[in-house]
């Protein structure tokens, strides 16, 4: 059955609606960014601003620098994030556990975050980066890559383990109560219902530190870690300009982008099959 | 009072309601009965405006409420609805969930508003629970204390969708108490029910709702005990127990 012409002539306005709010927001976006760009290319020190941060010609030449640094950013990145949910998991778990035996690990754990949350990731990297070599112990990594991921690990781990906490904790007894009516353990009632639940409501907090940690392997630099930052400084010593500076910034948004496009893609998916919901 | 015209709704390819017709008149309590699936809380959706029609008009009063124009929160304000489900919000206790739309969207004072709370849920029986949280609530009480926290909004019109489907057949009839008191108050109601001796008991007019479309409508006398369509009958066959 054909519409009606009150319905059509529904559609017509929300269509109209649509449009007319589009406008708005692309003619609110050209004004504002428009003028940000005016004023800021306007003003008196714009043309040695350009020059020393946004150099075409310098960008090219440390491109291929930076970009090939870059990639042991993303190899820390990827290292430090295996262990780090290694740790965060079980951290979290723990913490959450009503098991008495337990208590002097759960004591450790509630250590463990609060010290680690407390102190500023730089400080973790100088104390394991310089101190863990100086004590000499057998056995113990004295490759930079490993010291770094060490202190990424112990610094997030906490962090993270904070995050998945508070999603477990969100989740409702009740589906506690049906994990274990269908016969699972405590623990296969974790694995199974309540850690998938918890993780999918945690997934935004867990992106922010997922990114933040790709810009931390950044840090590394300060323990002699050759990377995009340090390339960058380096640079930026031979050239007195900060174009190298931007150039490793660039490269550091870009690798964040795949994480939040994925992670909106998982959140959307589940959205639709739980509720329904599709936007 | 309210007027549904043609109304039609599809999710997907599944069209839910294929040109539903209905006049509810101030102070009339209409039932809508039927096979789950019929469309009867899609229309009691629709009416509140909470789904978006797909064709047909829908008038509170003189006002067309399907226009895109309309406001829809302003008709929401005169057209309470309460769900099957409760869904009380559950970081607030019971006070709280009574006094929030009054209070955030009716512009009363906190006290007023938690004045009519404390007199509504003394009504209903449960001034004591003024500071419990849905949670510490049984199936019940909490059913109470949302048809409680739609009335607060002094509706014109209260929707009602299954509302005590949810429910253990013991805590069913503490809730069919709070809507005979409604209806003897004089409020117009539209309810989506299974109890069907309910239905008998408290509507002026009974609607048999089948594939989206008004199968039959009477009053309960007629329907229930000498059904026009052979669909009716057969459906009432079933559920008379």
């Amino acid at each position: 059955m054909s519409p009606s012409d009150r319905q059509l002539e529904r559609e017509r306005y929300r269509r109209l609606r649509a449009r007319r709010r589009g406008a708005v927001a692309v003619v609110s976006t050209l004004v504002v960014l428009g003028g940000a760009a005016i004023v800021i290319t306007q003003s008196p020190g714009w043309p040695r601003v350009q020059q020393t941060y946004f150099d075409p010609a310098a960008a090219r030449d440390i491109f291929p620098e930076v970009a090939k640094a870059f990639w042991l950013n993303i190899r820390l990145f990827l290292v430090a994030e295996v262990f780090i949910l290694v740790v965060a998991v079980t951290v979290a778990i723990i913490r959450v556990v009503p098991a008495p035996a337990l208590a002097p690990i759960k004591l450790l754990a509630t250590v463990y975050t609060d010290v680690f949350r407390g102190t500023p990731t730089i400080l973790v990297v100088f104390l394991v980066g310089f101190g863990v070599p100086a004590l000499d112990l057998a056995g113990m990594p004295t490759s930079l890559f490993w010291l770094g991921v060490i202190a990424l690990t112990l610094s997030y781990g906490a962090y993270v383990a904070e995050v998945l906490r508070a999603g477990i904790l969100s989740i409702h007894p009740t589906q506690w109560a049906s994990g274990r009516a269908v016969g699972l353990s405590y623990g296969q009632t974790m694995r199974s219902v309540v850690l998938p639940q918890a993780v999918r409501r945690v997934a935004p907090p867990l992106l922010n530190d997922f990114v933040s940690l790709q810009k931390d392997t950044a840090l590394l630099s300060t323990i002699g870690l050759v990377e995009a930052l340090r390339v960058a400084q380096i640079d930026s010593g031979r050239t007195f300009a900060f174009t190298g500076y931007v150039v490793a910034a660039a490269f550091f948004i870009v690798a964040t982008i795949p994480l939040a496009r994925f992670t909106d893609y998982l959140t959307v998916r589940s959205l639709r099959r739980e509720n329904g919901l599709v936007t | 009072m309210l007027r549904a015209d043609a109304v039609r709704k599809s999710f997907g390819a599944n069209e839910v309601l294929k040109g539903i017709s209905l006049e509810i008149a101030a102070g009339e309590v209409v039932c809508l009965i039927g096979a789950s699936g019929s469309g009867k809380s899609t229309f009691l959706r629709c009416l509140n405006l909470l789904e978006q029609v797909d064709d047909g008009d829908i008038w509170l009063d003189d006002r067309e409420i399907t226009d895109p124009r309309a406001d829809a929160d302003a008709v929401r304000r005169e057209i309470g609805i309460v769900f099957q489900a409760y869904n009380l919000f559950p970081h607030l206790s019971v006070e709280q969930n009574i006094m929030l739309g009054p209070v955030k969207a009716g512009g009363q004072t906190r006290d007023a508003a938690r004045g009519l709370a404390h007199e509504l849920l003394g009504r209903i029986g449960l001034a004591e629970k003024a500071g419990a949280y849905p949670d510490a609530l049984s199936g019940g009480q909490q059913q109470r204390v949302a048809l409680v926290r739609a009335i607060a909004m002094q509706p014109r019109i209260l929707l009602l969708d299954e509302i005590t489907s949810a429910l253990d057949p013991m805590l069913v009839g503490e809730v069919l108490d709070v809507i005979r008191d409604l209806r003897r108050d004089g409020m117009t109601i539209v309810m989506a029910t299974h109890e069907m001796s309910f239905a008998q008991e408290v509507a002026d007019r009974i609607v048999f709702m089948a594939d989206g479309l008004v199968e039959e409508s009477g009053p309960p006398e007629q329907l229930f005990t000498a059904p026009r369509s052979p669909r009716t009958a057969e459906f009432l066959a079933r559920h008379r127990t």
